[in-house]
């Protein structure tokens, strides 16, 4: 029994760790221009198909040993999927800001934003899915009954130090101190002198490089790449990420492990059947109790 | 504003009524398949499928009906893997295409609905992969080409119990694809009265587009059966049996028609070597009509062709079957389609290349099943074959 | 002419109505368009419905398509029970005659189960605000899915049919189109409905909810009771929606109303304008128009229609006609009718 709660808790850290690292992609974004970017579950899905094409493009044409094809993967694909939410931002995003319409319109604009990234996957690369290839030798480990992998212990390593990074670079640097000041007030920042399109350009490498490290990491545990695969996983790391209290680096990456949690651990100890009626009852809960979620600070309203 | 709506309806409506055109001389059959949404390979199956099977038929000069030759012209719909979209594009094949038969749609949460548009207008519709019995049922126009859950089943309980010497079992299965759903259900149901009750140690189930699932396989480890059950699609199969691995599971496993899919062994890799599943027919050491089709296939599209494509080459033939057992066509829809009803339904015994079928008189093809092995080189290797009594 | 023109809308409806009626009745126009304009009925009662409270009370709500289900499901299975033979249900239990007159009664039904189902976003909604109640309304959503999943009885994910019985039925004892009547008939009810409730002095507190809900509050609206009443008139005619949706495909399954089907009522919302009735009917008509008549470009379809979307948000970066309506935008259009 101890040792089937211990190994469920591994699990749930693990799938929390993914649901933390795209939720840490929303927050960023929200924090900065209160956008619900849902064109980042796609992003997403675009990082795991860069890193699967850059690192057979490692593995096959130069030959590589794994360890070196990944080292060079994170990088390339953390670069290539920030170049692409960049994009996103630069072509749908910055003109809507410019034309200062309602912030609705462009959460529509990046709903759009992702299905036309789904579907140009479909129709350039067919209806085939892709297999990742083994970049390290997964080695199971058992221990009292308990098993997990070197990759699952690396991801969520990972998913800790993203968060420990991006909090850094919020509280203490001064492009984190833009940011905030951006989400204070969006009209006295320019007049600061604070370049604002720089700072939200920097917002969206961060949160979509994370996206495509967090990509890369799914990749190589879930093997199996399909153009719809961000869409459901990209839809429950926003629940997660208001659950924590959106605009929150540290709401979305408990959110995320919370959201992990609650899914695994109603699987473990009720009918799997009702996974989705318990956890979302849960969280539905969680939000009338407290509406402005884990972290969200209550905002005064001027009249 | 006003320019951009305007030009905006204008638009719309002009592309709405631009009308296909009409040619004499061919049979125009209609493919109700998903190209996009959920399941976009069951749609580029079927469609790779059924324009070999055009270019074969056209090649030689056209289908032959009553000592004229017609050509084929197959119109691909995109049914988006929704309902709705399934009817409306029933419903433009029927109307605006003028099709004399439809085949597909594959999954049964649009085959359904397709079927009782295809009912009502008096068009045959059958269904290549589509297993929910409702699809069927008291459908006259309505056949289907693969055999239903309620035999694959036991199949598959018969095989494991004898093969592994199960004595428990446990399911996992995809809570929302009825297909899987319906399949877990039966299998359940029959191991049961076989084994006893209890002898399904869990029966846990995950939705369509998880890729966790180590929470579910943790409990069904922790049962200790003697195998699991996995009646899910190959893309989720290639995920949980590695998992299953990952997480210090050492059994058997057996799987349903599902799985078989070239892409299986791809995305899986060495943990499903070795593995069993039923199916509609096995690849490897394939004979014959099914062998050179296989080959073909391969050399053209570079894969081995999955159950939905070898469905619909066979669904598709039954209807070409049935327009030549009508005899002639007289250019008349309404009665051609009658015609082509009969003819499909006189079919005593049709040799299809996932094996000889005739229909029941709901429609259904009776079929034999084939129980495969995966090999250590990854073909699917015939294991035994189940007759239906 | 003050007289044609406070009739003229009243009018033309019906003459619209006939003629639809007649043409579908004489065979003049191919099924094929008749269901094509029959979702397109369907998806302007989910668009004018979902407008209500995203467009003119502020709220991101993206479970439209739970409600929609609910009322689908409570309909269909009324319907069948009643009226139909089924291997659920048994024998009807009234005469299957009296379908014709209970028809929009099932329908309705479903609506008030859908508007009951409302009260789950509802009530959270008194205290949780904006992208927070979003995700509430997400969770609705999931939450009304995997319940009815969960259902083996009514068929689980296997879906549920028989609708088709009770049109049989209704058809039998006068032979006339009937679900293109009723959808016609319902899309103008829901129309007429929320154009009553937002012009209304009642209504008027939805607005001052959207432009600010503490003063509206301290301005003695009682914005709770307002809330709650909207959420369910929405979800209620989201459900009404389901139902008509129910009948005409024949077959439900719950997995046609996931959050996917959720985002579609999104988009035609914020295309046609938040605030703008007719604007949602105008998007409704021009989306479903659009997914029709790109269907030859197969997969390439997914992605003209988000990009067409995209350019035209560039252009129009509050939707068709914004938050105005139609005779705001061409007065001249006012000369003609009055509307209310």
């Amino acid at each position: 029994m101890l040792a089937s709660i211990l190994q469920n808790i591994i699990n749930a850290l693990q799938w929390g760790s993914f649901y933390a690292l795209i939720a840490l992609g929303y927050t960023l974004v929200y924090g900065v221009l209160t956008l619900i970017n849902f064109a980042h579950g796609d992003v997403f899905m675009v990082g795991a198909y860069i890193a699967f094409f850059v690192a057979t493009f490692f593995l096959s044409t130069l030959g590589l040993p794994g360890w070196l094809v990944l080292a060079l993967t994170i990088p390339a694909t953390m670069i290539l999927t920030s170049l692409v939410g960049v994009t996103l931002e630069r072509v749908a995003y910055r003109p809507l800001r410019r034309k200062g319409a309602n912030r609705l319109y462009v959460v529509i604009t990046a709903l759009m934003c992702g299905l036309i990234l789904e579907h140009a996957n479909l129709a350039i690369l067919g209806a085939s899915r892709k297999a990742f290839p083994p970049l390290i030798k997964e080695t199971v480990y058992t221990v009292g009954g308990v098993s997990f992998t070197n990759l699952k212990i690396g991801v969520i390593v990972t998913a800790v130090l993203v968060f420990l990074f991006l909090q850094w670079v919020v509280t203490k640097t001064r492009v984190g101190m833009a940011m905030r000041a951006i989400s204070y007030d969006k009209f006295a920042v320019p007049l600061m002198g604070i370049p604002m399109d720089n700072i939200i350009v920097a917002t969206f490498v961060l949160g979509s490089g994370f996206a495509g490290l967090a990509g890369l990491l799914f990749a190589m545990s879930y093997p199996v790449l399909e153009p719809y695969m961000g869409a459901l996983i990209g839809w429950k790391a926003f629940i997660a990420a208001v659950v924590g209290g959106i605009g929150d680096i540290r709401g979305a990456f408990l959110g995320g492990f919370l959201l992990g949690a609650v899914e695994i651990m109603v699987v473990a100890f009720f009918p799997s059947t009702f996974r989705d009626l318990i956890a979302f009852t849960v969280l539905l809960v969680i939000l009338t109790l407290k509406p402005t979620g884990l972290f969200g600070v209550a905002k005064t309203t001027k009249i | 504003m006003r320019r951009a709506a305007t030009l905006f309806l204008t638009l719309s409506l002009g592309l709405l009524l631009a009308l296909p055109a009409v040619a004499a001389d061919t049979i125009r059959i209609g493919f109700n398949i998903p190209l996009t949404g959920d399941i976009p390979k069951v749609g580029e199956s079927s469609k790779f499928a059924a324009e070999m099977l055009k270019e074969d038929i056209n090649g030689a000069g056209g289908l032959e009906v009553g000592g004229k030759k017609y050509k084929l012209e197959f119109i691909y719909e995109d049914n988006e893997a929704k309902a709705e979209s399934a009817v409306t594009a029933a419903l433009k094949l029927i109307e605006k295409d003028e099709v004399l038969a439809i085949v597909g749609p594959n999954s049964s949460k649009q085959a359904v609905p397709a079927g009782q548009v295809c009912d009502d207008n008096g068009v045959v519709m059958i269904s290549p992969w589509s297993t929910n019995p409702d699809t069927t049922r008291d459908r006259p126009w309505v056949f289907r080409a693969a055999f239903l859950d309620p035999f694959q089943g036991p199949v598959a309980v018969n095989f494991a119990v004898k093969t592994f010497n199960a004595k428990t079992a446990a399911v996992l299965y995809d809570l929302s694809n009825d297909y899987s759903k319906g399949l877990a259900e039966i299998f359940r149901d029959v191991f049961e009265k076989k084994m006893g009750a209890g002898s399904v140690v869990a029966f846990e189930s995950h939705g369509t587009k998880d890729q966790d699932f180590s929470a579910q396989l943790t409990k069904i480890i922790a049962a200790k059966p003697d195998f699991i059950f996995v009646p899910d699609n190959y893309n989720q199969v290639a995920l949980i049996v590695p998992q299953a691995r990952k997480l210090g599971y050492k059994g058997e496993f057996m799987g349903s028609d599902a799985w078989g899919s070239a892409e299986l062994m791809t995305l899986c890799g060495d943990d499903c070597k070795g593995l069993h599943f039923s199916t509609h027919y096995a690849a490897a050491g394939a004979k014959g009509a099914t062998k050179e089709f296989i080959d073909r296939y391969k050399a053209k599209y570079g894969y081995v062709p999955d159950d939905v494509a070898a469905l619909t080459w066979d669904a598709t033939r039954v209807v070409l079957q049935g327009i030549q057992n009508a005899g002639k066509l007289t250019g008349k829809l309404r009665r051609d389609r009658k015609a082509i009803r009969e003819g499909i339904a006189a079919i005593k015994s049709f040799d299809g290349i996932t094996g000889s079928m005739k229909f029941d008189e709901q429609g259904d093809p009776v079929k034999c099943a084939v129980v495969v092995q995966i090999s250590q080189t990854g073909k699917f290797e015939f294991k035994e074959s189940v007759c239906p009594e | 002419m003050t007289m044609l023109r406070r009739y003229s809308v009243h009018i033309l409806l019906i003459l619209a109505g006939g003629l639809i009626t007649w043409l579908a009745y004489e065979e003049m126009v191919s099924l094929y368009v008749l269901s094509v304009l029959m979702f397109m009925g369907i998806n302007v009662i989910l668009s004018a419905s979902l407008n209500l409270v995203n467009g003119y009370m502020g709220e991101f709500s993206c479970g439209h398509a739970g409600f929609m289900c609910v009322g689908a499901y409570v309909s269909s299975l009324l319907g069948v029970w009643l009226f139909a033979k089924d291997k659920v249900f048994g024998p009807p239990v009234l005469d299957p005659d009296l379908a014709i007159y209970a028809f929009p009664v099932v329908i309705l039904a479903g609506g008030i189960a859908a508007a009951l189902a409302g009260l789950l976003v509802a009530i959270p909604s008194y205290k949780t605000r904006g992208d927070y109640l979003a995700i509430i309304t997400i969770a609705a959503n999931y939450i009304i899915i995997s319940t009815i999943e969960n259902i083996g009885a009514i068929g689980g994910s296997r879906g549920f049919m028989g609708m088709k019985r009770v049109l049989n039925a209704m058809e039998d004892v006068v032979y006339l189109p009937w679900m293109v009547i009723w959808v016609f008939a319902f899309t103008v009810f829901t129309i007429w409905l929320l154009r009553r409730y937002v012009s209304s002095t009642f209504g008027k507190g939805v607005s001052a909810i959207c432009q600010d809900e503490v003063a509206a509050e301290i301005m003695s609206v009682n914005t709770n009771k307002i809330k709650t009443i909207s959420f369910m008139v929405s979800s209620g005619l989201a459900g009404v929606a389901g139902g008509l949706f129910a009948f005409v495909v024949g077959y439900v399954n719950p997995g046609s109303f996931n959050i996917l089907k959720s985002t579609e009522a999104l988009v035609m919302v914020y295309l046609g304008g938040m605030g703008s009735l007719s604007g949602s009917v105008l998007s409704a008509i021009l989306f479903t128009l659009l997914l029709e008549a790109l269907r030859p470009l197969q997969i390439i379809k997914w992605i003209v229609i988000p990009l067409l979307l995209i350019v035209l948000m560039q252009f129009r970066p509050e939707g068709i006609l914004g938050n105005k309506e139609l005779g705001d935008v061409f007065p001249w259009l006012k000369r003609f009718y009055r509307f209310k």
